[in-house]
C-alpha cells in the first residue's frame, strides 16, 4: 500500500494541471498523504491572477487530432478550453482554482518552488493563500522521503 | 465470502471489509467498524449526518457519493470532512454505514 505521494506540477497548460490534480485529491480520498509542488509554469495553477485562466494546448497536442496549423489559429486555444471547461464540468469537475482549494482542505500540502518564484520574480502575495511555503529542492525531497514522487 | 460479528450479529464482508449487503447493516454495529478503521469516536452528530446520507445516496442511485458530492449534498465541508474520517471520507464513511465502497475518481 502506498503511503504517501509527492506529485510535481511543471506544466501550466490544463492537460498538464488537472490530472495531477486528480492524482492529488485521489490520494487523499483513499487516504493517502499527499504533497503538490508547482514549479516552472506548473506555477500558474497557484498563481492568483492566473488560475482563472489556464488553457488547453492546441499546438503541438496531437492527441486533440487537430491539423497542426488549425492549431494555431487565433481563439483556438480559447475555444477548446471552453469545451473542455465544459466537460469537466458535466463530470462535477471543479475548476482548477477551487480544485487546488478542495486538495488544500484535504490537508495535502501545496508548495510552491523557491527557484521558480525567483526564476519568474513572483512574490508570495502573487500567489494563493491556501500555499503551504515557497520551499527548495532539497526541503521537498526531505517532505518527499519514504513516498513516491510522480512528475507531471 | 468473509464473515465478521458487530453488535452480536454475523455479517458478510468483502476483503476490504465493506459489506456485501447493506441490509445486514444495523446503527449499532457503526461504533465498532469506525473504531476498527481508525475513526475517531465516539461518532458525533456530524458523523451520523455523513453516515445518513451515504446510505440514502446508496439506497436511491445504487452507489455511494464520492467526497466532492459528499461535501456539497450533506453540508460538511471537506476540511471537516477529513477530520471526521481522517483516512478518506467516502471509503471510510462507505465502510462505517454498511455500503460498498463508492467509485469515482474526484
Amino acid at each position: 500500500m502506498i503511503e504517501k505521494v509527492s506529485i510535481i506540477v511543471s506544466k501550466g497548460s490544463f492537460e498538464g494541471i488537472y490530472p495531477a490534480l486528480i492524482m492529488a485529491n485521489g490520494a487523499r480520498n483513499e487516504g493517502i498523504e499527499a504533497n503538490l509542488f508547482f514549479t516552472f509554469f506548473g506555477m500558474d495553477a497557484i498563481h492568483k491572477d492566473r488560475h482563472d485562466h489556464i488553457k488547453v494546448a492546441t499546438v503541438g497536442n496531437p492527441g486533440l487530432h487537430l491539423a497542426t496549423w488549425a492549431g494555431g489559429l487565433p481563439g483556438a486555444s480559447s475555444l477548446m478550453t471552453k469545451y473542455m471547461e465544459k466537460q469537466v464540468q458535466k463530470q462535477d469537475f471543479p475548476g482548477i482554482a477551487e480544485f487546488v482549494e478542495m486538495i488544500s482542505d484535504t490537508g495535502a500540502g501545496i508548495y510552491a518552488c523557491l527557484a521558480s518564484v525567483d526564476l519568474f520574480g513572483m512574490e508570495r502575495s502573487d500567489l494563493i493563500d491556501e500555499l503551504d511555503d515557497i520551499i527548495t529542492v532539497g526541503d521537498f525531497y526531505d517532505m518527499a522521503a519514504g513516498g513516491q514522487i510522480i512528475f507531471t | 465470502m468473509l464473515t465478521k460479528t458487530l453488535a452480536g450479529t454475523t455479517v458478510e464482508v468483502n476483503d476490504e471489509g465493506f459489506f456485501v449487503d447493506a441490509d445486514q447493516w444495523t446503527e449499532d454495529m457503526a461504533p465498532e467498524l469506525a473504531e476498527e478503521i481508525g475513526v475517531p469516536t465516539p461518532l458525533t452528530d456530524q458523523h451520523w449526518v455523513v453516515l445518513k446520507y451515504m446510505r440514502s445516496e446508496y439506497f436511491e442511485k445504487g452507489t455511494g457519493p464520492t467526497v466532492r458530492k459528499l461535501g456539497k449534498a450533506s453540508g460538511v465541508t471537506t476540511k471537516e470532512l477529513f477530520k471526521l474520517f481522517p483516512k478518506g471520507p467516502a471509503k471510510q464513511a462507505a465502510l462505517c454505514a454498511g455500503i460498498p465502497k463508492p467509485r469515482g475518481c474526484i
